[in-house]
C-alpha cells in the first residue's frame, strides 16, 4: 500500500523535501493576500472599530490550536493501533507548533480583551479551557522529554493526548454552555457564517495560510528529526542528506 | 490612503500592532529555529559521509 510505503523514513524524507517548497511558497502567498485584505481592504467593525483586525490573527490561531491538537490525537490513536514510527515523529514535530498557536491565541485575545472588555484576562470558560489546552501541550512535551524509553514515551504521550481530547468540545461549546464575555461563534455555525464577506474572506485566507504554515514547519521538523535518528543508516548515505 | 491614520488604527495601535508583532515573532521563531537545526544536522551528516571511507 502506498501509504505504508511513505510511512518509512527512507521514502518519507525525500517526499517531504519535494513537498516542502510548494507548501512554503503557498503559505507565503496566502499570508500576503490575507494580510493585505485584512489590514488594507477590510473595513473597521461598526462596534469594535479597528480592533476587529486582531481577529485575523486571533481566530485562525485559536482554530489552529484545536486543529493541531486533534490531528496529534488522531495520529496518536493510529500509532497506538498500528505501531507506525512516523506518527511519533509527526506528533513530536507538531506539539511545539500547536503550543505556539495556543499561546498566540491567548496573547492576542488578551490584547483584544483589554480595549473591548476592559480586562487583559478574565477567568471565564472560553479563556480557561484554552489555557488548559496550552497546559496539555506543555504537559505532553515535558512528559516526552522525561521518559527515556521511546516506546514507553510514545504510549504515555498517546494516552495523555487522547484523554485531553475531552477539552476540545469544552473549548468549542464553552461560549454556549456558560455565561461568558467571549463572543459566540460567528463562522462555524449550522446556519452559515454571520460575518460580511469583506471580513470573512481575509479571515478564511489567513486560516488557510496558518494551515499551510503548520504543514511546512511540521515537514521541516520531521526531516530534522529523521536526520537525527537515521544518521547512521544506509539509505541516507546512499541518497545523500 | 493616509499612512498616519493607518498606523494609528483609530487609537488602538498598541493592541493591533502588538498582536501582529507577537504573531510575527512567535511564528518567525517557529520557522527560524527548526530551519537552523535542520541545516546544522544536514551539514554534520554530509561532513560525516565525506570523511567516511
Amino acid at each position: 500500500m502506498i501509504f505504508q510505503k511513505y510511512a518509512a523514513p527512507k521514502y518519507f524524507y525525500p517526499l517531504a523535501g519535494k513537498c516542502l517548497p510548494w507548501f512554503g511558497w503557498l503559505c507565503i502567498l496566502t499570508l500576503v493576500a490575507g494580510l493585505y485584505l485584512g489590514l488594507f481592504v477590510a473595513p473597521p467593525d461598526y462596534q469594535q472599530g479597528e480592533t476587529v483586525r486582531i481577529m485575523f490573527i486571533h481566530v485562525p490561531s485559536a482554530w489552529m490550536s484545536m486543529f493541531v491538537y486533534a490531528v496529534m490525537a488522531g495520529a496518536a490513536a493510529v500509532g497506538l493501533v498500528w505501531k507506525i514510527k512516523l506518527t511519533d515523529t509527526f506528533i513530536a514535530a507538531s506539539a511545539p507548533i500547536g503550543a505556539s498557536f495556543t499561546l498566540l491565541a491567548l496573547l492576542t485575545g488578551s490584547l483584544w480583551g483589554k480595549p473591548m472588555w476592559g480586562a487583559w484576562w478574565v477567568w471565564d470558560a472560553r479563556l480557561t479551557s484554552e489555557l488548559i489546552l496550552l497546559f496539555l501541550y506543555l504537559g505532553f512535551m515535558s512528559l516526552q522529554s522525561a521518559i527515556d524509553d521511546p516506546r514507553r514515551a510514545s504510549r504515555a504521550g498517546a494516552i495523555l493526548l487522547l484523554i485531553g481530547v475531552i477539552n476540545l468540545p469544552v473549548i468549542h461549546y464553552s461560549v454556549e454552555w456558560w455565561n461568558t464575555l467571549h463572543q459566540p461563534s460567528s463562522v462555524a455555525r449550522i446556519d452559515g457564517p454571520r460575518i460580511h464577506s469583506s471580513i470573512l474572506t481575509p479571515l478564511l485566507i489567513m486560516a488557510v495560510a496558518f494551515k499551510l504554515f503548520f504543514i511546512s514547519v511540521v515537514l521541516i521538523r520531521m526531516r530534522s528529526d529523521i536526520l537525527e535518528n537515521e544518521a547512521g543508516s544506509r539509505w541516507l548515505q546512499e541518497q545523500g542528506a | 490612503m493616509n499612512w498616519e491614520s493607518f498606523f494609528n488604527m483609530g487609537g488602538y495601535a498598541l493592541y493591533i500592532w502588538g498582536s501582529y508583532l507577537l504573531a510575527f515573532v512567535i511564528l518567525g521563531l517557529n520557522v527560524w529555529l527548526p530551519l537552523q537545526k535542520y541545516r546544522k544536522q544536514r551539514q554534520k551528516i554530509r561532513q560525516q559521509y565525506e570523511t567516511a571511507p
